[in-house]
C-alpha cells in the first residue's frame, strides 16, 4: 500500500505561501516556493510557538512572523546565528496535486 | 520473404526509425507508411524558421519521394488508419482497404490542446502543429492583427515569426512569467523584454473568458478582465496531449500515452509504439531527442537486437532570433542545494547554476547562451565541480574570472538616465561634469545641482563617479537594503522610477541581485515602490507582505489575529455598537479593548474566522480599519465646534473627510493624522504623522510628529483658509511622502533627510507641483482606497481554512 495521501491541487496554495493541514497532532504547514516545490513542515516556530505557515517564502526558506527566525524548508533547521530545528515531513506534487505521507496522522509528538 | 512492417503517422520518430532500420537491414521488411498529413516526414521543429521567411518547405523535408521510392517503401500519404483488428493482424484504412501485417509501429504523435472556450470553433481558431498552420500563420501581414494563447516555446515562436512579417500580434499567458516550466521569473522578464522590443504585446496574468465572432469567424479575444484584443486569427499554443485514441480503441494499454517498455513495445509483443504517443516509465516526451533515441530502440526491436531506452536529462533551447536563452535540468530551490547566480545589467546576461553536493543539477541562462553546452554536459555527466566552484557560473574560458561587480548597475545605465530626479539630471551631464573636472560630490552638486535637492540620489552620483574615474574615487560604504543587493533604499527607488522597472523580477536584474527571489527583509521593500510608483500597472503581490498586511489583521503572540473594523474620525453609532457586540459573542472573543487610536480592537480571533467576521462587520456598514498597516491607520478628532465652547473649526467632520479620502493608501510606514479645533489641542494632533489644528482664521498643518519610540513634536508647514485646500495639502503631502521616502521610515525621519525646505516647496509654493501630486495620489486611490475585507470575504475566503482537516483521521 502507498503511504501517500492526496491532500489538494498544487493552485490551492499560493506560490511563495502556505496553507495548513490539521491533524489531531497540531497543524502542518504545506508551503510552495516559486519553483512549485512543495514541503511539509510542522506550524509550530521552535522560538515561542510562531505560526510558521504566516511567514514569508523565499527561495526554500520561511522566515517566522513573530520574530523573524529563518527556517530551512527542507531541513527544518533554523539559518544563521539562531538554532532549533522544525520536524519536516515527506511531500511531493504529482500531476498537480499534493501528496503528503501518512505518518503526519501517526501519533507524533508537536513542540 | 519479408515480414509485412505498417507504420501509423510519417512523423519524426518514424522517420528516424525507418532510416535506421533501412540502413542497417534494408530487406527484412516490407514497409507501408501512412499518414494522415499529406506528405511525408519533414522536420516539424524547423517550422519555425519557415513561419519566419528564414527557410522553406523544401528545405526541411527530410525524406523525398526519390527516398521512399529507392528504399521501396509504400507511401500512403493523406491516409488514415481507421482502425485495427489484433486477432487478424489487420489494420483498415481510411477507404475501407485492410491490410495484413506481422509488425505494427504507432508514431501518431501528439494533438494540439485546444481549450474549449465559448467560440473556440470558429474559423480562424487554430493550433501551432503542422504545415497548413503554418501556412495559415504565413496569409497574415502588416494589415492583421494575431492574438497567440500560451506563452510557452511553441506559442513564443508563433509570435516571433508572424512579428518578422510585420503582424500585429500579441501573446496572452496565463501564468505571471513567460515559459514558466523552462525558466524562472528573472529570464522570464529578460525574455519579455526582448519581445516587445521586437513589438511584441505581451499579456501575462491573463485569463481568455470568451472568442469573439462574426459571421462565423474570429473576431477577438475576450479576457476576464474585460479586455478585448482584437484579431484576424488566433493561434492556441496551450499544450498537447499524446494521440493515443487508435490505440485504445484497439485495446492496447494506455494510460497518458501509449504504454511501452525499454524496447518501445506495447501491451502487444508484434505493435511498437515511438515518439509523443508514448508513455515510458510515468513520462510522456515533447521534444524530439528522446524520441531520436526511441526510434533506434525500436528499429533494433524489429531486427531482433536487444536495446535499451533510457531517459536522459533534457534541455530546451528558444528558436526566436536575438533571444538567446538556455534552461535545463532542475532549478527549483531547496536546502543543500547552492544557487549561484549572476547577473550582467549592462549586456542583458543571467544565468543561474543550481549546485547539490558538488554536481550541477540545473542551470537557467539568459543572453549569453554560448557555454551552454559545457553546463549541459556537467549536469548530464554529474562532473564533481567542488575544484572549480568559484569561478564557474563564468563558464569553461573563464576560470579564474573576476569576481562579481557591484557597480555593474550603474555602470549599464545610459546616458540618458534620469539620477538627479528633483533637478531632472542625467548621467551623461554628471558624466561631461566629471569630465570638465569636477571629481568629488561636492563639486557635482555644484556644478550640475544633482543630488543637491532632497538628497535621495547621492548614492546614485557617487556610483557614477566611482564607474568614471575608477580608482581615483573612493566610494563612502553605504548600507545596501539586505544581503540580496549592494544598493541602497534610494538607488533602488531611483532605478525603479528612472528606468521605469515595473516588475520584482526586473528589478532584481536591472539592479544585479545576487540571489534568486529576494528575502523576508528586500521582498516587502520592493512591493511597496513598485505599488507607490506604478499602481496601475504593477499587481500587489500578497506574498512579499508581512503576515498582517497578507491576511489584514494583526498576528498575536498566540497564532490568533485581532480585528480593528474604521471607526471614522473616532465617530459611532449605537447599532455600529451592537454589530460589534454581536461579533464579539459569536466569534467568542476573548478581549475586547478600547484603542489608543479611538476606536475598538477584537483580540484573539481565530484566523479561519476572518472572512466571517469581516462578513459581519461589513453587513453593519464597516470597513478594516488598516491596524496592521503601513498605510493609513487613524484620524484622531476631538468634538469641535459640534459640541466644545472653544471649537472654532468642525474638527470631527474634516477628520472623517480626510479618513475617508485616504483610506487604503499605503505608505512608506503606518501614517496617523489628528485634527484638533483649537490649540488646546485634545486630538493631541501636534504628535501624529500629520497634524492640523484648526484656528478662527483657518487651519494649521504640520507635519513630522511621533509618540512612540521617538517623541517628537510636528513643525509647522503651512496654515490655510478652506478645508478643500486642506485636504488638498495634505494629499499632496502624504504622495510626496509615497514617493520618495524609504521603506519604513516614517514623515519625521523622511523629513530629516529631505529637509523641510525641499518639502514645502513641492507641496506649499509651487501649486502645479501640488496638483500634480495631488492627481497621482487620486490615481493610485482609484485602485487602493477600497475595502481589502469585503474583497477576501468575496474572493479569498477559501483560503484562510486549512487546506485539509485530517484531525478525525485515525492514528495507525
Ligand atoms: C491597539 C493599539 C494599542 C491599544 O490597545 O491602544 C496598538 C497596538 C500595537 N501597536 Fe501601537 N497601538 C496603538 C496605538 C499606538 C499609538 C497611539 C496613537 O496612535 O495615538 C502609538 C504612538 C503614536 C505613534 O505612532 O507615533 C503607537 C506606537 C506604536 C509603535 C512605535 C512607532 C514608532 O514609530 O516609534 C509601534 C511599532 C511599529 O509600528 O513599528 C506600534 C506597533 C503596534 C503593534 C501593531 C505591534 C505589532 O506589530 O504587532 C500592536 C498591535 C496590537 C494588536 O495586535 O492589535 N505601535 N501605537 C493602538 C491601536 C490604535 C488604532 O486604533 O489603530
Ligand atoms: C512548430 C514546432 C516547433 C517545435 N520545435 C521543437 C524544438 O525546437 N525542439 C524539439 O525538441 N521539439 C520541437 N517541437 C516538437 C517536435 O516537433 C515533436 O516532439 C516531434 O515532431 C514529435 O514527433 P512524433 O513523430 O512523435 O510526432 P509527429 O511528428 O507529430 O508525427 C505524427 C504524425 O502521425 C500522423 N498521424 C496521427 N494519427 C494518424 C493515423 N491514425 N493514421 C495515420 N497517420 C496519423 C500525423 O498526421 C503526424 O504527421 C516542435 C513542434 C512544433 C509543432
Ligand atoms: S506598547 Fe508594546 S506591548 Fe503595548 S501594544 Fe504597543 S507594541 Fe504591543
Ligand atoms: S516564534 Fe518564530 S521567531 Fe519567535
Amino acid at each position: 500500500m502507498s503511504n501517500w495521501m492526496d491532500i489538494a491541487a498544487l493552485d490551492d496554495v499560493p506560490q511563495r505561501g502556505s496553507r495548513v493541514v490539521k491533524t489531531h497532532a497540531g497543524c502542518v504547514a504545506v508551503f510552495r516556493t516559486a519553483q512549485d516545490e512543495v514541503y511539509a513542515l510542522n506550524n509550530s516556530c521552535p522560538h515561542k510557538g510562531g505560526p510558521l505557515s504566516e511567514g514569508i517564502v523565499h527561495g526554500a526558506f520561511v522566515t517566522c512572523p513573530l520574530h523573524n527566525w529563518v527556517f530551512s524548508l527542507e531541513t527544518g533547521q533554523a539559518q544563521g546565528a539562531d538554532s532549533g530545528r522544525v520536524e519536516t515531513h515527506p511531500a511531493k506534487v504529482e500531476n498537480g496535486r499534493i501528496l503528503l505521507d501518512r505518518s503526519i496522522i501517526a501519533a507524533r509528538t508537536v513542540a | 520473404m519479408p515480414q509485412k512492417l505498417i507504420i501509423i503517422g510519417a512523423g519524426m520518430a518514424t522517420g528516424r526509425a525507418l532510416e535506421t532500420l533501412l540502413e542497417t537491414a534494408p530487406d527484412a521488411y516490407d514497409v507501408t507508411l501512412f499518414n494522415a498529413e499529406p506528405r511525408g516526414n519533414y522536420n516539424r521543429i524547423m517550422l519555425s524558421p519557415v513561419l519566419a521567411g528564414d527557410k522553406t518547405y523544401a528545405e526541411i523535408e527530410t525524406h523525398a519521394a526519390q527516398w521512399y521510392a529507392d528504399n521501396g517503401v509504400t507511401c500512403r500519404f493523406g491516409e488514415k488508419i481507421a482502425s485495427i483488428d489484433r486477432g487478424a493482424k489487420t489494420v483498415t484504412a481510411a477507404n475501407g482497404d485492410v491490410l495484413a501485417y506481422d509488425k505494427l509501429m504507432f508514431g501518431t504523435g501528439s494533438n494540439p490542446f485546444i481549450i474549449p472556450l465559448p467560440g473556440h470553433d470558429l474559423e480562424g481558431v487554430i493550433a501551432y502543429r503542422d504545415l497548413e498552420d503554418t501556412e495559415r500563420m504565413m496569409g497574415l501581414g502588416p494589415d492583421n492583427k494575431c492574438v497567440v494563447i500560451g506563452g510557452g516555446l511553441l506559442g513564443l515562436e508563433a509570435a516571433a515569426g508572424m512579428a518578422a512579417r510585420g503582424v500585429d500580434v500579441t501573446v496572452v499567458h496565463i501564468m505571471g512569467h513567460l515559459m514558466e516550466r523552462q525558466l524562472d521569473e528573472a529570464a522570464g522578464y529578460l525574455l519579455r523584454r526582448a519581445l516587445v522590443d521586437k513589438g511584441i504585446t505581451v499579456k501575462c496574468s491573463a485569463n481568455s473568458k470568451e472568442i469573439l465572432g462574426k459571421d462565423g469567424h474570429v473576431r477577438a479575444l475576450l479576457l476576464d478582465d474585460g479586455t478585448k484584443l482584437p484579431c484576424d486569427l488566433l493561434v492556441m499554443a496551450v499544450g498537447i496531449r499524446p494521440n493515443v485514441t487508435l490505440a485504445s480503441e484497439a485495446g492496447l494499454a494506455v494510460g497518458r500515452g501509449i504504454h511501452v517498455d525499454a524496447q518501445m513495445v506495447t501491451s502487444d509483443a508484434d505493435i511498437l509504439a515511438v515518439g509523443e504517443c508514448v508513455e515510458h516509465d510515468g513520462a510522456i516526451f515533447g521534444l524530439v531527442a528522446p524520441l531520436y533515441d526511441q526510434a533506434r530502440v525500436a528499429a533494433k526491436t524489429l531486427l531482433g537486437e536487444h536495446a535499451t531506452f533510457v531517459q536522459k536529462e533534457l534541455s530546451t533551447k528558444l528558436k526566436v532570433t536575438g533571444c538567446d536563452l538556455f534552461s535545463a535540468g532542475d532549478f527549483a530551490d531547496g536546502d543543500g542545494r547552492e544557487d549561484i547566480v549572476f547577473r550582467d545589467p549592462a549586456r542583458g546576461v543571467y544565468r543561474r547554476l543550481v549546485i547539490e553536493s558538488d554536481v550541477v543539477i540545473g542551470a537557467v541562462m539568459y543572453g549569453d547562451t554560448a557555454d551552454s553546452n559545457w553546463f549541459f554536459g556537467l549536469i548530464r555527466e554529474r562532473t564533481d565541480i567542488a575544484e572549480m566552484r568559484d569561478t564557474l557560473i563564468f563558464g569553461p574560458a573563464y576560470q579564474g574570472g573576476t569576481p562579481l561587480d557591484p557597480l555593474a548597475a550603474v555602470a549599464a545605465l545610459s546616458r540618458d538616465a534620469e539620477i538627479c530626479g528633483c533637478n531632472g539630471i542625467c548621467k551623461g551631464q554628471i558624466e561631461d561634469a566629471i569630465a570638465a573636472g569636477a571629481g568629488d560630490l561636492a563639486a557635482i552638486k555644484a556644478t550640475t545641482k544633482a543630488s543637491a535637492s532632497c538628497g535621495t540620489c547621492t548614492g546614485l552620483v557617487e556610483q557614477v563617479l566611482a564607474v568614471t574615474l575608477g580608482d581615483d574615487f573612493v566610494l563612502p560604504a553605504a548600507a545596501s537594503i539586505c544581503a540580496c543587493t549592494d544598493m541602497t533604499h534610494e538607488d533602488v527607488r531611483r532605478m525603479i522610477k528612472s528606468q521605469r522597472l515595473t516588475s520584482m523580477p526586473a528589478v532584481w536584474q536591472e539592479c544585479g541581485w545576487k540571489t534568486s527571489c529576494g528575502c523576508h527583509v528586500c521582498r516587502p521593500a520592493l512591493n511597496f515602490y513598485l505599488l507607490a510608483d506604478w499602481p496601475l500597472v504593477y499587481q500587489d503581490d500578497p506574498q512579499s507582505r508581512f503576515i498582517n498586511e497578507r491576511k489584514h489583521a494583526n498576528i498575536q503572540k498566540d497564532g490568533t489575529f485581532s480585528v480593528v473594523p474604521r471607526m471614522w474620525g473616532g465617530i459611532t453609532t449605537p447599532d455600529e455598537l451592537r454589530a460589534i457586540a454581536d461579533a464579539a459573542d459569536k466569534y467568542a472573543v476573548p478581549t475586547v479593548k478600547v484603542t489608543g487610536g479611538q476606536r475598538i480592537d477584537l483580540l484573539g480571533v481565530k484566523g479561519e474566522d476572518l472572512p466571517a467576521i469581516w462578513a459581519d462587520l461589513n453587513a453593519a456598514g464597516m470597513v478594516s480599519g488598516h491596524a496592521y498597516s503601513k498605510g493609513l491607520r487613524t484620524v484622531k478628532t476631538c468634538v469641535g465646534t459640534d459640541h466644545c465652547r472653544f471649537g472654532t473649526q468642525d474638527s470631527t467632520g474634516l477628520g472623517i473627510k480626510l479618513e475617508k479620502t485616504l483610506w487604503g493608501s499605503w505608505t512608506p510606514h503606518k501614517l496617523k493624522l489628528g485634527v484638533s479645533g483649537c490649540p488646546r489641542n485634545c486630538a493631541e494632533a501636534t504628535c501624529k504623522d500629520i497634524g492640523i489644528v484648526c484656528v478662527d482664521s483657518g487651519y494649521q498643518i504640520s507635519i513630522g510628529g511621533a509618540a512612540g519610540m521617538d517623541v517628537r513634536e510636528t513643525e509647522l508647514l503651512v496654515q490655510v483658509a478652506t478645508e478643500e485646500e486642506t485636504i488638498d495639502v495634505i494629499k499632496a503631502i502624504t504622495q510626496a511622502y509615497r514617493e520618495n521616502a524609504r521603506y519604513l521610515d516614517r514623515i519625521y525621519k523622511w523629513m530629516a533627510k529631505v529637509g523641510m525646505e525641499w518639502i514645502k516647496e513641492r507641496v506649499v509654493d509651487d501649486l502645479t507641483e501640488r496638483a500634480a501630486l495631488v492627481e497621482r495620489f487620486e490615481l493610485s486611490q482609484s485602485i487602493y482606497r477600497r475595502d481589502p475585507w469585503a474583497d477576501h470575504v468575496q474572493k479569498r475566503a477559501e483560503s484562510y481554512q486549512p487546506l485539509a482537516s485530517l484531525a478525525l483521521e485515525a492514528a495507525e
